[in-house]
């Protein structure tokens, strides 16, 4: 609260300052605060994205979605935009340390992140409590937007897993027929969730979880655990909502073990990437990867990919970068929409206006959809689109077969 | 009176080790009979043991590969040399960015498999060799004089650098390794089916073992390492030039740990920076288990390690009905390496290194 | 030395041609390009990449007299055009093969834009080339120019960089006392405005060549002049100061730098309690981030607010039993590795802190402690209606936790049982024989370094509210090892000074990121190569160290202490001295 006790008597200061000067004056009516970009100076925003470590890939993936959507947008109103680019770790304690430093610097307007759920829970609460706004790309844990527990100024585009593991135990059970499945998570609270809310799902329906099995995310003999998965059922339908590299041995290893020969296996946007299907090669074939509903006519995500690959001299790395992409320009949209700039180019942005704003984003176009933020900050669009591994022109792509709508 | 309390208390850590290795072999026995004459949890039939056991053989075999390094670099400077992961690493990443891609585009992969595959292990072991040199030079032998820790520092130094200078290099993605045709499938032998893959892991582990055992006991430059492993200063008056033995160590270590990482990509078919470090530790882990310091101890310890990995959680952990048994392979592993330490503090065929030199 | 030695700096300079390449292709150049230490005149880009020439002139020219100044100055320019080669040949490079990236994913267009200054590939490389040339006689400029001269101005250029480096931090610190009105003349968005880097420059330097003409004399007569009462009250002085200044700091730092201070507060405090176990007692624990864990879980179960929570009872309750528990834990996790010694027990102990974290990520344990979910909702301290929340707040509790952990490992390092440790730390059997009993000598160096660490972790849920299990990795473990050796084995002050450098450190560097660690590598080998004893050596330790030979009959510190400097020699001197090959 000292901080904001600063900025707003900073505010003020600026104010006056501005309204001695001459022009157009600038009032801060914020309940919490405004933000002052002079002009020509840069409109700053933040992401807080895993960048070490071994999940580096996954925040990579969403910062360069955030770059792209950056160097997209150019200026606004002649001011240019900067990314501060922070690290969350994946871990809780690395999302705290980004959110504090985020929080530390009153020049930055809104905020992208975090990557891993674990490390939004206290990013979210220290973003609430300095009146930020933040935007996940890729936080999928149900806790952070419960109504209990969700903390102000925390929206995501990432789906529910509630929503996403609900989705493929729909797709199991009504459209392939599946009865007997068996999933596996490896210990990370985004693949445990899913698989979980899959297991709930599918028993829900009437099915049969005959397995419902953990791996170590570093493993790569997964035969064994394979193996068991076989002997229990054999399954029909086997879920593994992991990361490219286990999720690729799992894949590979699956073609191999006897008695898996028949059974559909599927994962999660996690995996829903062409890095994936590259690890995973001609195993991936017939596989069912849920993720965001990308059939429609889809310019936009065509142009991204192209400057994607441009920029960073690959395909995306991991699956989110779509998300952050979105995330981005919805916080840009907020800001152009709240933005109150004087005669000089001095630009006042205010905080709460600004939540308000992204809060009342609606039937926004985004590259994974048609995003409309609820009460609880779950902006993703609710359409699910299971994707199947085919092959197309002579490489693998991801083909949608099902589209899930609650 | 003070002799007597001593008595005592000692005998309390014998009773504390005696009931904890009983507890562990008590559990184990527990889980193994619900298992095999009650059926607790999942049934298997005979070929799903036989699966588990194979494919934590071809596991363990890397495992052995790679422990030579540990054993033998802590064989000549008593040091953990936590860098190695990233030797083995370091090489593959390398051979198959600029080998094994570029000759399987070209097409020679499918048409010529044998001849492609020795370019790109020569690769992977030329480079795992050259980054071992020039660490072992920049990081290890400035400190040869100074405590025991002080090397370990620098060895975690270096694992991180290169962990993250090959992440800078060829990016943070997964490099896939190309799907070589004529290993893939199965093979039958004695009526079991085979991946080949696996086949070619444990006969290339086994060739490499036994080379690398004849080499040290037979050849002259191994007569010069087993001689810097006993004294270094006898050694050196006897004409052995101690550094180059040391760096020749370093690199026979590197040359093993670059081919197991060709291995690996063949088996699990995808590289990326930072498949060295677990693989590393478990390594570390089956050479202490083997008896650190010796070569045949290194492959029974990576073989012990790898089967009881895959075996383990379905035998024992799922008798005793616990859920997801295999997440917990790891906490078999280390449990199982303190249960032979405490029966055999230098492991299960080591010299009793631990209490001459350590 | 009359004639130029060319293979040297024909070595030297390819040397530093190849680091300069290598940093380019990993993408570093290109990441810190957009980082401006002076903004819109210098980026750490291009510090970076011409560090290496001016290094290498340095180097090379060293060999050369003052006064062989036109082959002092050809050895640099030689070197640093060689140093410029390598760099060229990645641009080359780029040129002959344009899809090399599909390799080398950091070699971009942008990279080579850097390097060739936008220019276009030949005329770029060509000022490339004249640049670093220049630059490399400009390193061997220091040897040609009097030391007096020089020296200051080294010192200004690099106090000005540092500065433009900390920029972040600085402004972090500044805009709530000056406000950003200031701030903004001073700073850039990133980095110094020319001006000011100027002025800092001009003052750092001007006032370094005062203080080495003049001021440095001054201070040494007045210190002589002084009497022995008075340099008591001066260190009594110093003490109350720094004391005043340790609880007043956070005030002064704001939110961000409180925070990290908190982080190398938890650091120091699990650094302590490692410190016995490896410091004093000889025993290498790679797995004491398990006693970390269970501090945090034992806290976290007793006082989640959610349905994991098992009690409903207060911080301060649960800090205690966090504390014993983890206590328990050190001796029974003790135990079984009473008998193993050095490398055998470093494994054991990576495993059972593997083995713990494992557990708590496992379905076995998920209706307990929350398996990957993790514990939520863990109360913070609260001190009558007055709750910690801000860093700030928190600071004090953590520095509470470390002053009392210094307490008492001070008291212990001089107790008999601290002598005990130290005897069994060198050799087991003598210390046996000498009466010493081994078993609860141990028990006791592995329960107090557990109750350290499960202080720390109590502390670390409380803070953070919420515990995941992928907190508690090995890293953790290889993190506070690494951090008291690097401080200096055994010694407390190293304890801090390795935490402030090795966790406090890179934090403030958190947006060189995706290179953190690549850094804390490097960091980690150039400082035990440059410092083996550590930052802070240990009386004792120190000892030890310079008397590595086995002429232990003179008084190594006097041996070792160079004539002139005061300062300990350098390890090669000490090397040379010493005739035996063996290592400990």
């Amino acid at each position: 609260m000292k901080r904001l006790m600063y900025f707003i008597m900073l505010a003020l200061l600026a104010a006056t300052l501005v309204a001695c000067g001459g022009g157009q004056q600038l009032t801060c009516e914020d309940a919490i605060g405004c933000v002052e970009i002079a002009p020509g100076d840069p409109i700053r925003i933040a992401s807080a994205l895993v960048i070490t470590g071994p999940n580096a890939q996954l925040g990579t993936d969403s910062q360069r979605g955030v770059e792209i959507a950056i160097e997209d947008r150019g200026e606004i109103e002649g001011h240019p935009i900067e990314l501060q680019a922070e690290d969350d770790g994946c871990t809780a304690e690395g999302g705290q340390t980004a959110a504090q430093k985020i929080v530390s610097d009153p020049t930055i307007v809104g905020v992208i992140g975090t990557s891993c759920s674990g490390a939004g829970v206290p990013a979210s609460a220290i973003m609430a409590d300095n009146g930020f706004v933040m935007i996940s790309p890729s936080n999928t844990a149900p806790v952070l937007t419960h109504p209990d527990t969700r903390e102000e100024g925390y929206f995501r585009t990432a789906h529910n897993d509630e929503v996403q593991g609900a989705a493929m135990a729909q797709f199991a059970y009504n459209e392939l027929g599946a009865r007997v499945a068996a999933a596996i998570h490896d210990g990370d609270p985004y693949t445990e969730g899913l698989a979980s809310v899959f297991r709930d799902s599918f028993e829900e329906l009437g099915g049969e979880i005959v397995a419902f099995e953990a791996e170590d995310p570093n493993a790569t003999n997964v035969t064994p655990v394979l193996t068991t998965i076989a002997a229990a059922g054999p399954p029909e339908f086997l879920y593994y909502p992991v990361f490219t590299v286990l999720g690729a041995n799992l894949t590979q290893q699956a073609r191999q073990v006897e008695g898996l020969g028949e059974t559909d296996v599927a994962g999660a946007d996690g995996m829903l990437s062409p890095d994936f299907l590259e690890a995973a090669g001609d195993a991936a074939l017939g596989m069912y990867l849920s993720g965001p509903d990308l059939g429609f006519e889809n310019q936009a995500y065509t142009d991204f990919l192209a400057t994607y690959q441009e920029n960073y001299g690959s395909e995306p790395v991991a699956a989110f970068h779509a998300h952050a992409y979105d995330a981005t320009n919805i916080l840009l949209d907020a800001i152009v929409e709240v933005a109150q700039v004087s005669d000089d180019g001095t630009m006042l942005i205010g905080r709460q206006a600004l939540r308000d704003a992204v809060a009342a984003t609606s039937g926004y176009t985004g590259i994974t959809g048609t995003l409309t933020c609820d009460e609880n900050g779950d902006c993703a669009d609710p359409a699910i689109a299971v994707n199947e591994v085919q092959e197309v022109e002579g490489a693998l792509d991801f083909v949608p077969i099902f589209n899930y709508v609650p | 009176m003070a002799q007597a309390l001593r008595r005592i208390e000692i005998d309390f850590v014998d009773l504390f080790l005696w009931l904890f290795r009983t507890a562990i072999i008590i559990l184990v026995i527990w889980g193994t009979v619900a298992k095999v004459f009650f059926g607790v949890g999942t049934e298997y039939s005979t070929a799903a043991w036989i699966d588990f056991t194979i494919a934590g053989i071809a596991q363990g075999s890397l495992y052995a590969l790679i422990a030579l390094g540990y054993t033998l670099v802590y064989g000549v400077l008593f040091m953990i040399n936590f860098a190695h992961g990233e030797f083995f690493m370091s090489g593959t990443m390398t051979a198959t960015v600029f080998v094994a891609i570029p000759l399987a585009s070209a097409g020679y992969l499918d048409s010529n498999p044998f001849m492609s595959m020795l370019a790109i292990m020569l690769t992977a072991m030329l480079v795992s060799v050259g980054i071992a040199l020039l660490t072992e030079r920049v990081a290890y032998r400035p400190l040869r004089r100074a405590p025991r820790l002080v090397p370990l520092i620098t060895a975690i130094g270096a694992s991180f650098f290169w962990q993250y200078f090959f992440r800078g290099l060829y990016g943070s993605a997964v490099v896939p390794f190309p799907n070589i045709p004529i290993f893939s499938g199965t093979i039958e032998i004695f009526g079991l089916e085979i991946l080949r893959t696996r086949l070619v892991v444990m006969a290339a582990s086994i060739i490499m073992l036994v080379g690398l055992y004849f080499f040290v006991m037979r050849s002259k430059t191994g007569k010069a390492i087993r001689a810097v492993a006993e004294d270094k200063d006898v050694a050196a008056l006897m004409g052995v030039n101690v550094d180059r033995t040391i760096a020749i160590t370093f690199a026979v270590g590197a040359a093993m740990a670059g081919a197991a990482g060709i291995l690996y990509g063949l088996m699990f078919g995808q590289t990326h920076f930072f498949m060295g470090f677990v693989p590393g530790i478990k390594a570390f882990t089956a050479a202490v288990l083997g008896g650190i310091g010796s070569i045949p101890g290194a492959a029974l310890g990576g073989l012990f390690l790898g089967v009881i990995e895959a075996v383990g959680p379905p035998l024992f952990l799922e008798g005793l009905g616990i859920p997801g048994a295999h997440q917990l392979k790891d906490v078999i592993a280390f449990t199982m390496l303190v249960l032979v330490l405490i029966f055999r503090p230098q492991g299960i065929i080591g010299e009793r290194l631990a209490e001459k030199k350590a | 030395m009359s004639r130029i030695d060319l293979r040297n700096a024909a070595k030297i300079g390819l040397m530093a041609g190849v680091a300069a390449a290598s940093v380019s292709a990993i993408g570093m150049v290109q990441t810190f390009d957009e980082r401006d230490l002076i903004t819109n005149v210098l980026t750490l880009g291009q510090v970076l990449l011409f560090a290496a020439s001016v290094l290498a002139g340095y180097q090379a020219a060293q060999q050369h007299t003052a006064a062989e100044r036109g082959r002092t100055l050809l050895t640099g320019l030689i070197a640093g055009f060689l140093a410029a080669l390598p760099v060229l040949g990645l641009v080359l490079l780029t040129a002959l093969f344009p899809n090399i990236r599909t390799k080398l994913v950091n070699v971009s267009a942008t990279l080579i834009q850097i390097l060739t200054f936008g220019l276009g590939p030949s005329l770029g490389s060509l000022l490339l080339a004249a640049v670093m040339t220049l630059l490399g006689v400009g390193g061997s400029l220091i040897h040609v120019i009097p030391s007096r001269i020089s020296r200051p101005i080294i010192i200004g250029l690099v106090s000005t960089l540092v500065l433009g480096l900390l920029s972040e931090v600085l402004l972090g610190v500044l805009r709530p006392l000056v406000g950003s009105q200031v701030t903004g003349l001073l700073f850039g968005t990133k980095g110094l405005r020319l001006v000011t880097a100027a002025v800092v420059f001009l003052l750092i330097t001007s006032g370094y060549w005062w203080w080495s003409a003049r001021g440095e004399e001054d201070m040494q007569l007045r210190l002589q002049a002084q009497n022995p009462e008075r340099a008591q009250r001066m260190r009594t002085m110093r003490v109350v100061v720094g004391i005043v200044l340790l609880l007043i700091l956070p005030f002064i730092l704001g939110t961000y730098l409180t925070e990290v201070l908190d982080i190398v507060g938890l650091f120091i405090l699990m650094g302590l309690g490692l410190n016995i176990v490896v410091g004093y007692a000889g025993l290498l624990d790679l797995g004491y981030v398990a006693f970390f864990a269970i501090g945090a879980y034992v806290m976290g179960i007793l006082t989640s607010q959610s349905a994991l929570g098992l009690t409903d009872i207060s911080f301060w309750m649960a800090l205690p039993i966090a504390v014993i528990v983890s206590v328990v834990a050190g001796l029974v996790l003790g135990t079984p590795v009473l008998r193993m010694r050095g490398d055998y027990l470093a494994i054991v102990t990576l495993g059972f802190g593997e083995i713990i974290r494992v557990l708590a990520t496992s379905d076995l344990l998920k209706p307990y402690i929350g398996g990957a979910q993790g514990i939520l909702q863990i109360r913070k301290p609260q001190i009558g209606s007055f709750q910690l929340v801000q860093p700030e707040e928190f600071y004090f509790l953590i520095l509470a936790g470390c002053a009392l952990a210094a307490f008492v490992s001070w008291r212990l390092s001089d107790a008999r049982l601290g002598r005990q440790w130290m005897a069994m730390r060198e050799d087991e059997d003598v210390a046996e024989a000498m009466g010493i009993h081994l078993v609860k000598t141990k028990l006791l160096a592995f329960a107090i370094g557990a109750g350290f660490s499960g202080l720390a972790g109590a502390i670390f849920a409380s803070r953070l509210s919420s515990i995941f299990p992928h907190s508690f990795n090995l890293l953790i473990s290889i993190n506070v090892l690494s951090l008291i050796i690097v401080g200096g084995i055994g010694s407390l002050p190293g304890v801090v000074v390795g935490a402030l450098v090795l966790v406090g450190l890179p934090e403030l560097l958190r947006e060189f990121a995706e290179y953190r660690l690549l850094m804390y590598g490097a960091l980690l080998i150039v400082m035990m190569i440059r410092k083996p004893a550590g930052l802070w050596p240990s009386a004792v330790q120190q000892r030890e160290l310079e008397g590595v030979g086995e002429e232990t009959d003179t008084f190594p510190s006097e041996r070792a202490l160079h004539p002139e400097t005061h300062e300990p020699m350098s390890e090669q001197v000490v090397e040379a001295s010493t005739t035996t090959v063996r290592g400990s």
